[in-house]
């Protein structure tokens, strides 16, 4: 076992872990926050995206020791209190999402670019969410989304 | 998915890396970024009982120019190449591909230096090195060499790196010529089932395949005519002298094919650029 402390949502928490634990599983099993899903296990679909350090990274794909120390912000650290984030209101606006799985994913994603591209284009939101799979919307109402987040946070 | 189990070592100096690795030789797998290790693990199709993290490891991931040459630290992410004013500027076709790497969370964690030591016949890296010319610093216990990428892609996974040696920078010769990169991704892993890039020069140029062989290449025949001034037409030697092999991603013919097409698309961009 080896022992990590990862600031998780603005709270540090320190676990003794496998080393082989995947962040994915620390947050979900050994910190029960499971808004941040595994679609495919496979470094594709991007259900699994959380913030690391500040930049949207597939946790399936990073042993929780490599987060160790680091900074880690999960679709669980977007709202403020009953205030949703202004991605999270726009997907719910836009019809962003139908079953949902993928929509953790997509705003962790759609966080990061609006974060260094606060007014991007739609190639670019399209760029931005390469990484991130949905089987039910075709995306478009996704795009929207991101569009109308991106509007709200200007005017804020 | 769980990789097996390993113990797990955080190097904190190069020096400390190579110690661990002379301790546990072939035992051992070293950890960049993890993209393309990790998923081989998770997979089971690698299981070291060693791991050796370089994320701490401090000052690998430096990215500067100086003498004619771009140096790039082997812990430096896909996003940082792909983004980097020096890059850009100065070895334009490295950002270019850096940047066609997976997607954006892929970018964010995976590193120049482990993808190029993993060598994945699908890269998109590889091309880009030979097309520029660059070479890798390998650091061993008794000092370091310098490998070019003619030399350092050996074959499927294979690499020049020797036992107990760590792929520590790249290295790129500057160049503001026009250069290309043309890709037809895997729609699932984001791989390249085929990828060509191409540096023109003074008269003539470097072209380089990856994804459609069994090791990413130089395509010796479109250089060649190339250097004979046959400008885009050169992209119809692109299969001469070339063995591709038939799997589940096509037959011999349709690679083939495909090399000629991207090879095409590659060389109509540069010429475009220059
Ligand atoms: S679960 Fe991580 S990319 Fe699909
Ligand atoms: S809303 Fe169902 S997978 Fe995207």
């Amino acid at each position: 076992m080896t022992q990590i402390t990862i600031t998780v949502n603005g709270k540090a928490e320190t676990r003794d872990v496998e080393p082989r634990t995947l962040l994915v599983h620390f947050l979900r099993e050994e910190l029960r926050l499971t808004g941040t899903h595994v679609g495919c296990d496979t470094s594709q679909c991007g259900a699994c995206t959380v913030h690391l350090d500040g930049r949207a990274v597939k946790s399936c794909t990073v042993l929780a020791v490599q987060a160790d120390g680091g900074a880690v912000t999960t679709i669980e650290g977007m709202a403020r209190g009953e205030v949703m984030h202004p991605l999270q209101a726009a997907f719910k606006e836009e019809h962003g999402l139908q079953c949902g799985f993928c929509t953790p994913g997509m705003i962790m994603s759609a966080a990061d670019l609006l974060a260094r591209t606060p007014q991007p284009t739609e190639a670019e939101i399209r760029g931005a969410l390469e990484g991130n799979l949905c089987r039910c919307t075709g995306y478009q109402n996704i795009v929207r989304a991101v569009q109308t987040a991106a509007r709200t946070m200007a005017k804020a | 998915m769980y990789p097996a189990s390993f113990a797990y070592h955080r190097a904190t100096s190069v020096s400390h890396a190579l110690e661990l690795l002379a301790t546990y030789g072939d035992d051992a797998k070293v950890l960049a970024g993890g993209h393309s290790l990790l998923p081989v693990m998770k997979l089971r199709f690698a299981a070291p009982a060693h791991l050796i993290d370089l994320g701490r490891v401090p000052g690998m991931s430096g990215i500067t120019e100086s003498g004619g040459v771009v140096t790039i630290g082997a812990m430096a992410r896909h996003a940082d190449v792909a983004s980097s004013a020096v890059v850009r500027a100065k070895a334009p076709l490295l950002a270019e591909v850096a940047g066609h790497i997976g997607d954006p969370m892929i970018r964010n964690m995976g590193t120049i230096g482990g993808s190029l030591a993993h060598a994945d016949p699908a890269a998109d890296l590889p091309a880009a090195m030979l097309a520029l010319g660059a070479s890798v610093v390998l650091q061993g216990k008794g000092g370091s060499r310098t490998v070019g990428a003619d030399q350092f892609f050996v074959d499927t996974f294979q690499t020049a790196l020797g036992a107990g040696e760590l792929l520590v920078a790249v290295q790129v010769p500057v160049s503001s010529a026009a250069c290309a990169y043309a890709k037809h991704p895997d729609p699932a892993s984001g791989y390249a089932i085929a990828g060509v890039a191409i540096q023109l020069g003074a008269s003539g140029g470097r072209v380089a395949l990856t994804g459609l062989a069994p090791r990413p290449m130089r395509l010796a025949a479109v250089e060649a005519a190339l250097a004979a001034g046959a400008g885009a037409a050169a992209a119809d030697r692109a299969a001469d002298g070339v063995e591709f092999i038939e799997d589940a991603r096509g037959s011999a013919a349709y690679k083939a094919n495909l090399a000629r097409v991207f090879t095409q698309r590659a060389l109509t961009a540069a010429l475009a650029r220059k």
